[in-house]
């Protein structure tokens, strides 16, 4: 099988050194904040960019598709920046306060409809939701087999292998294309955009798209179709201050051993 | 009373710690029941093991034909058991691996997931879920409203309950579908043994980062005498000092210990999203302007070097 085209997900996240909270109906504010592309999807429209830079034999078009409101147009544009040929956005008010599963849907109907590509790349979280289970529903839903959590990442022919610090294990896990490949900060430094690249950009396709135009319902999205529903948000009390002392010939390690033995740790 | 689904997380048969917290909480919910994929020959002792924590069920699904296998295989178990024993909730480790097994079973009993949390309580008769989100700055309280509530759980959300459950054990024969033996492991290299906890199922970490200045003994010296796993800061990692499977923060593991010491770590936003649910934390640090000591029970400003050996020292003599 030749590579003829790669999908890679990114995703407009509210700046984590912003002062990041939650509307009045428990849904992140993704208006009222700051945001970018996320960090860690950087790392996959790198791993995109380099495996088409490898095998520049093949013509393979690297597409960078996101889902969210208007500004999330940043994130693709971003991608767009680093070398991505294409982009999509599926942009729809019916989205907002859709969950993983519904996000995944939406991904799904979204990727059947620009073309399945052999290859769907995605970052190894978002830096808010944080859930990692986007790239799993979105194999299920499409059918196809994922390889995680990569460190490493080689690709021959139609064979995808990727080197990961499993959960007990350092594992090589090997996959067919098509499927679906996450990677991890460890995978490499993911590039700034030159300031060709950013004048590229701006000639570069990006595609909107509505929940119509994928043949979603609005109704199989949102925050009232979640499978899950949000009761309580409570900001976490700040810590209560706690007690500092300044070693002087030993002072510190013995208060510390007093305050771990208080607490029953030793 | 209905029956839990318990995936038991294990490696060749050894019963891991987060199965032991995942049955606990299964008891407040109904009845037990431990899933069990692995070896045929493992399977009498992994049962023993979680019918001492209270499985009233074990079902044994022997991974001859699937081993190897990422993920989907798996998820194919569970769905075929929910839809053989209706359970009231299927609960998964929230590791990676099991984090990836409940978004695919959620597509498959089109059924809401909960993943990460750290508390599962039954409220009015309502499976309530706790998280904790954006680096622990916030408490999420969430239940399923479709389906059949899959919750991944954190390690640390429960303590486990020893008390023997009825253990009865039923082979299980599922079917898996050739589509989801596609991606396999092609070759494991085992964690090498350090004697230590594993770093996400540790009651006590303690980390090291650029104060170290690379020389890890004395938190590993600390950490022996405490019992506790090692971890550390993402600078350290980046210098070549630990791997990056010892890194605690966004990109590492995220921990949530009864105690985390945290030494020559300044507490940047992304080592907080990795430590700052941990019950009660101790820093030592030489700079007493580190934005870690916001965070801290417990705080020295001095130098590790000098500090640490004379905790673990004085630990070691109550010790005896």
């Amino acid at each position: 099988m030749t590579l003829s085209n790669i999908v890679v997900l990114v995703k407009y996240v509210p700046d984590a050194t912003g002062d990041r909270k939650f509307e009045a109906d428990n849904t992140v504010d993704r208006v009222g904040v700051d945001g970018l592309l996320s960090e860690l999807d950087e790392y996959a429209v790198e791993q995109a960019l380099q495996i088409k830079e490898k095998r520049a034999d093949e013509e393979i078009t690297v597409t960078a598709l996101t889902v969210g409101p208007a500004e999330a147009e940043a994130a693709v544009r971003k991608a767009l920046q680093m070398g991505a040929d294409k982009a999509v956005h599926v942009q729809d008010d019916a989205i907002a306060g859709s969950d993983a599963v519904a996000t995944s849907l939406v991904l799904a109907k979204a990727i059947e409809k620009i073309g399945v590509p052999e290859l769907v790349v995605g970052g190894l979280a978002s830096t808010d939701g944080g859930l990692s289970v986007v790239p799993a529903m979105l194999a299920e839903r499409l059918g196809l087999p994922q390889v995680t959590l990569a460190a490493v990442v080689e690709t021959q022919g139609d064979q995808v292998r990727i080197k990961r610090d499993g959960d007990t294990a350092t594992e090589v896990v090997g996959g067919t294309l098509p499927l679906v490949l996450s990677v991890t900060d460890q995978s490499g430094e993911a590039r700034y955009p030159s300031f060709k690249g950013i004048m590229a950009a701006k000639k570069k396709p990006l595609e909107s798209l509505t929940l119509a135009d994928i043949g979603v319902d609005a109704s199989e999205v949102g925050l009232d179709a979640a499978w899950t529903k949000v009761d309580n948000v409570t900001a976490r009390p700040p810590r209560t201050a706690g007690e500092i002392v300044k070693d002087e010939d030993g002072s510190g390690a013995t208060a510390l051993v007093e305050f771990l033995a208080s607490k029953k740790f030793i | 009373m209905s029956e839990v689904l318990v995936l038991v997380d294990h490696v060749d048969g050894a019963v891991r710690k987060p199965t032991y917290e995942l049955l606990a909480i299964a008891k407040r919910i109904g009845s037990p029941s431990a899933v069990f994929i692995g070896g045929a020959d493992q399977a009498a002792a992994a049962a023993d093991a979680v019918k001492a924590y209270g499985a009233d069920k074990v079902y044994v699904v022997d991974d001859a034909e699937i081993k190897g296998y990422l993920v989907a295989p798996k998820a194919e178990v569970l769905q075929q058991l929910a839809e053989k024993s209706s359970p009231a909730a299927i609960l998964i480790p929230a590791s990676a691996e099991g984090k990836e097994i409940a978004g695919r079973l959620a597509i498959k009993l089109s059924s809401g997931l909960i993943t990460d949390a750290v508390d599962v309580k039954v409220d009015g008769g309502e499976i309530v879920t706790t998280q904790s989100v954006f680096a622990g700055n916030f408490t999420v309280d969430a239940k399923v409203v479709k389906g059949t509530p899959i919750i991944a759980v954190k390690p640390n959300a429960a303590a486990p309950e020893e008390g023997a459950g009825a253990g009865a054990v039923e082979q299980f024969a599922a079917t898996i579908s050739d589509a989801a033996k596609t991606a396999q492991i092609v070759a494991a290299q085992p964690r090498q043994a350090t004697g230590r906890p594993e770093l996400t199922e540790a009651a006590i970490v303690v980390s090291g980062g650029r104060g170290t200045g690379g020389d890890f003994t004395a938190v590993e010296g600390l950490a022996d005498a405490l019992g506790a796993a090692v971890g550390a800061s993402r600078a350290a990692v980046d210098s070549g000092w630990k791997p990056h499977t010892f890194q605690v923060g966004q990109t590492g593991k995220v921990v949530s210990p009864q105690l985390y010491v945290a030494n020559g770590i300044s507490g940047a936003i992304q080592h907080r999203a990795g430590m700052q649910t941990s019950k009660t934390i101790v820093a030592v640090n030489k700079d007493e302007e580190a934005p870690i000591f916001e965070l801290v029970d417990f705080g020295v400003v001095g130098d590790l070097h000098a500090v640490l050996p004379a905790v673990t020292a004085e630990i070691e003599k109550r010790k005896g």
